[in-house]
């Protein structure tokens, strides 16, 4: 049997099981550090299908920073789950229908690994060969004796702040705006508000 | 703060290099895995080390609120604002090769470098920010 497979079915097994042990579980705690387990082993997912910077984001956003948040979260709340009364039949049935036409949705994909698929042949050649808006102008000496060369040789990151600037730009934007919230939320009150409140 | 000596020992020694780690994937981000988003948290992760073991008080001397607040603010700045200075030079929003008219390629490395420092800057605030704010340090 191909090992590679082998691990992509261990892989999966393990994260699909781990998904469903975190929602199952009624210590809250417990459910955090089991989606934190979730979040590495997507990312050891993601480095098997060699998405190294998914790989990396994955490992530091989902296992790293959302873990570190829900756990602070926790620390406000209790690790206990409140029992009884959690199914809800419409949402169960928004859910099934959502999920099953996703599915349906997936069997007209190309086959995983198609050279032939269109994200391989309609602008991923342009990304990878990076000539779209390519500088034509060589240097004044003619000499290639920079690292880049006329690129970046990290094709994610030139897709992402080049090709795709405004993008990153406004996800950056969103990110801001997040952090522009708690601090506006959960700002302590100021001490006119709060002689205001006293009296 | 820990009371645990291992603990505080061991993760005092992690803060610089989680540190400089952040700082390589952050400047390293056009050549390997990684860039602004994965740097600013792993910056962000190393203050939240260093608070978790020490006291906030102690985190807060190392790197003041309000430089944090800063940052913040000056990430999202550092990005438009270089693609404004693109289109004072001349050429269109974010196209860096006009950055430098002797050198366009090398004005579009040091573009996306300069963008992917703002993403770290906004990141690594905004993700310290929120864990203050929710662990409730401030009051």
């Amino acid at each position: 049997m191909d090992p590679v497979l082998l691990l992509d079915v261990i892989l999966l097994l393990l994260a699909v099981t781990t998904a469903i042990a975190a929602m199952a579980i009624r210590d809250l705690l417990g459910s955090v550090m089991l989606m934190g387990i979730y979040g590495l082993l997507m990312a050891v997912i993601w480095a098997d299908l060699f998405a190294m910077d998914v790989s990396f984001t994955e490992a530091s956003v989902g296992a790293g920073a959302a873990t570190i948040l829900l756990l602070s979260a926790l620390t406000r709340t209790g690790t206990r789950e409140r029992t009884g009364g959690d199914h809800h039949l419409p949402a169960l049935v928004v859910v099934l229908i959502t999920g099953s036409v996703l599915i349906h949705g997936t069997s007209q994909m190309p086959a995983f690994g198609d050279p032939q698929a269109p994200a391989h042949i309609h602008v991923a050649p342009h990304y990878l060969s990076q000539d779209i808006g390519k500088v034509s102008q060589k240097s004044p000496d003619g000499a290639t004796r920079r690292d880049f060369g006329d690129h970046v040789p990290n094709t994610v990151t030139a897709v992402l702040t080049a090709y795709r600037g405004y993008d990153t730009m406004f996800e950056t934007v969103v990110i801001f705006s997040a952090g522009v919230c708690v601090v506006l939320l959960l700002r302590p009150r100021s001490p006119l508000r709060r002689e205001q409140a006293d009296e | 703060m820990s009371e645990s000596i291992v603990l505080r020992t061991v993760g005092g020694m992690l803060f610089p290099y989680i540190l400089v780690y952040g700082l390589y994937v952050q400047m390293h981000g056009e050549i390997g895995p990684g860039g602004g988003f994965q740097a600013g948290i792993l910056i962000a992760a190393a203050f939240i080390l260093h608070s978790l073991l020490f006291s906030p008080q102690g985190t807060d001397r190392l790197l003041p609120r309000r430089l944090v607040d800063i940052a913040m603010c000056s990430g999202v700045l550092l990005y438009i604002g270089t693609g404004v200075l693109c289109m004072l030079m001349g050429g269109y929003f974010l196209d860096y090769s006009v950055l430098i008219p002797s050198d366009p390629a090398y004005a579009e490395a040091l573009g996306m470098t300069l963008v992917e420092i703002g993403v770290g800057l906004t990141v690594a605030s905004v993700i310290l920010t929120m864990v203050r704010k929710i662990r409730g340090e401030a009051t």
